[in-house]
């Protein structure tokens, strides 16, 4: 059964058809990555699916309910997070303030509670800071929880990202390039770490990446799209021997035939 | 924040100005530290009316009610980064509704408090709302305006706000029978006032709403991601500074029994903006040094005439180069 269905989806920036009725569906426990060249309209896909731009048409349906309408945190409430392309982590944050931000939408205790500090708001505290460790956990940089995220590491910093999208428990979650920037070892880490998700949390997986190595080990599903058009749906090795795949990636051979 | 980055070992060996402050820095990270020494200022604070004169007391008094106000304006400008250049219609909004309410209608100070913040919330929220879209210097832009219109109306709507000269004859409230008449019961009411405002500021920084506030001023586009309404999130940072205000209005139109509009000038929305970014943002303490900087500072020097706003107003610009984080700053900035 799809998590996502995405239907016909049309993105334009003035003239410029961004995403050009654009359908695919990603299944409820599965791996998908989307591919493209540079400027395929990856990013606006999922800028689209979060909320962050609407689109001019078509329909997004997650969860079987319709969210092209909803801000991008209802959708986000609703159980759908994602990791952005360039880090964007609250820099003058320590590690674990940043993840507790991802329980926001699962808590509400307000101004009158903090005030009070009443039972159910410290309960509340309580619950906020074991899911955040549990989340830090699981990505394993828990030892830094106090510090500042801006003074970490690129590659834990990435970390960071994870966990705070896990904090907010979601159903689906979208990984915008997470390897970008990661060396070998981090790599392996990733492909390990997203694995797990997968298994130890059944939280279904969607996302973008450059690296043709990491979406081909994880991906049970392959979607490549090119000037916001979808050229290609499958497996890994059905997609790789598409000759629209190779085309967009190598450009075509003259008509010669050199 | 135990132990923050920059406060480790690496750090200790500073000399020097900025040893002294690591070392400080260290003292104050201790809860039980914090406590103690708020207590001592607190009792330092109670006991002064014992020995000081009206002067002493008029002044100290003037101070706990900017450490109030910055506070307030602290949770929009210092948690949320809203730049806001209009706070003092807040105060304004307080101490009008006050004093409309107790002298031309008759009410009851106390029982006055209540309709006084409500309409401070619903003027916050006409002026506010529209604003929420709004980034850095337009905002900053919109923020005045509002606020130099509360003063206008304040001063053209002559049946209700007396216009130009203000509103006279405000009734003194009292307490369990006591009429407060005295600087003294002022001070003792604003000291109370500005122990509140300092625990609020505490309990609501460290809390849900506190860091959403911080998430929000850090990156909006993130913690909307994140499943945080921005719009809402900064609409509570507004409504509750501006409550801070409102309350610290109801009380100085008490105190002072007559106001005009001249008390609410953008000088004045100016004047507690430079208390918060002198006291170091988004820090509690800072705003407590920042409002007593701004309030006794020209009181000290008041032998030197008028050369002491030019004096001050280099310290200002000397602080802003060699220390833009505020005299006592989050550490984390």
């Amino acid at each position: 059964m799809a998590i996502l269905e995405v239907k016909d989806l049309t993105l334009r920036f003035g003239g410029l058809e961004v995403i050009d009725t654009l359908s695919f569906d990603v299944e409820e426990g599965g791996i998908v990555s989307l591919i493209g060249p540079n400027g395929a309209g990856k990013t606006s896909v999922f800028n689209c699916l979060t909320g962050f731009y609407r689109a001019n048409a078509g329909d997004i349906r997650f969860r079987n309910e319709s969210i092209m309408s909803l801000k991008p945190h209802k959708i986000t409430a609703r159980g759908m997070a994602r990791t952005f392309q360039n880090l964007r982590l609250f820099k003058q944050m320590t590690v674990i303030e940043n993840v507790k931000s991802g329980m926001h939408c699962r808590t509400r205790e307000g101004a009158l509670g903090a005030l009070l500090r009443s039972a159910g708001q410290r309960r509340e505290e309580a619950e906020i800071e074991r899911v955040a460790e549990e989340c830090l956990a699981f990505v394993g940089i828990l030892e830094h929880k106090d510090r500042l995220a801006r003074n970490l590491p690129y590659g834990d910093q990435r970390r960071v990202e994870w966990a705070r999208a896990l904090a907010t428990r979601p159903k689906l979650l979208l990984f915008d390039e997470p390897a970008a920037g990661l060396n070998y070892d981090e790599k392996e880490r990733l492909i390990d770490l997203i694995r797990r998700i997968r298994e130890e949390l059944s939280i279904t997986i969607f996302l973008i990446e450059h690296d043709m190595g990491l979406v081909m080990k994880v991906s049970e599903k392959v979607v490549v799209i090119d000037y916001g058009k979808k050229i290609a749906e499958g497996g890994c090795a059905e997609v790789q021997s598409n000759p629209k795949v190779i085309e967009a990636y190598l450009g075509k051979e003259d008509e010669d035939g050199n | 924040m135990a132990a923050n980055d920059g406060s480790g070992a690496a750090v200790a060996r500073r000399t020097g100005l900025a040893g002294v402050e690591d070392r400080l820095a260290a003292f104050f990270d201790d809860r039980r530290h914090r406590y103690a020494v708020f207590a001592a200022l607190i009792l330092a604070g109670l006991l002064v009316p014992r020995v000081g004169s009206n002067y002493t007391l008029e002044i100290l008094t003037n101070s706990f009610l900017y450490i109030v106000l910055c506070l307030g304006l602290n949770i929009i400008v210092g948690y949320a980064g809203l730049l806001d250049l209009g706070f003092a219609a807040f105060f304004a909004v307080g101490a009008y509704s006050t004093g409309i309410l107790t002298s031309t209608f008759g009410w009851n100070f106390w029982l006055a408090i209540p309709p006084a913040l409500l309409f401070t919330v619903i003027v916050r929220v006409i002026i506010g709302a529209p604003t929420l879209r709004l980034r850095s210097d337009y905002l900053a832009i919109v923020t005045l305006g509002a606020g130099e219109m509360i003063r206008i109306i304040a001063r053209n709507m002559k049946d209700l706000t007396g216009g130009a000269s203000g509103l006279i004859g405000i009734q003194r409230p009292s307490l369990f029978g006591l009429e407060l008449n005295q600087i003294s019961h002022y001070y003792y009411i604003f000291l109370a006032l500005a122990v509140l405002a300092v625990f609020a500021s505490d309990r609501l920084e460290h809390s849900r709403l506190g860091r959403a506030w911080k998430y929000v001023r850090d990156d909006e586009d993130a913690a909307e991601a994140m499943g945080i309404d921005r719009v809402a999130v900064k609409l509570s940072a507004y409504i509750i500074g501006a409550l801070f205000a409102g309350l610290a209005g109801c009380f100085y139109a008490a105190k002072m029994t007559a106001i005009s509009p001249e008390t609410f000038q953008f000088m004045q929305s100016i004047m507690i903006l430079v208390a918060v970014v002198l006291g170091g943002m988004g820090k509690i303490a800072g705003m407590v040094v920042g409002a007593m900087a701004m309030v006794l500072f020209p009181e000290v020097f008041r032998e030197i005439g008028s050369m002491r706003m030019l004096v001050f107003g280099l310290i200002l610009i000397v602080m802003m180069i060699f220390r833009p984080q505020g005299i006592w700053p989050d550490r984390r900035h």
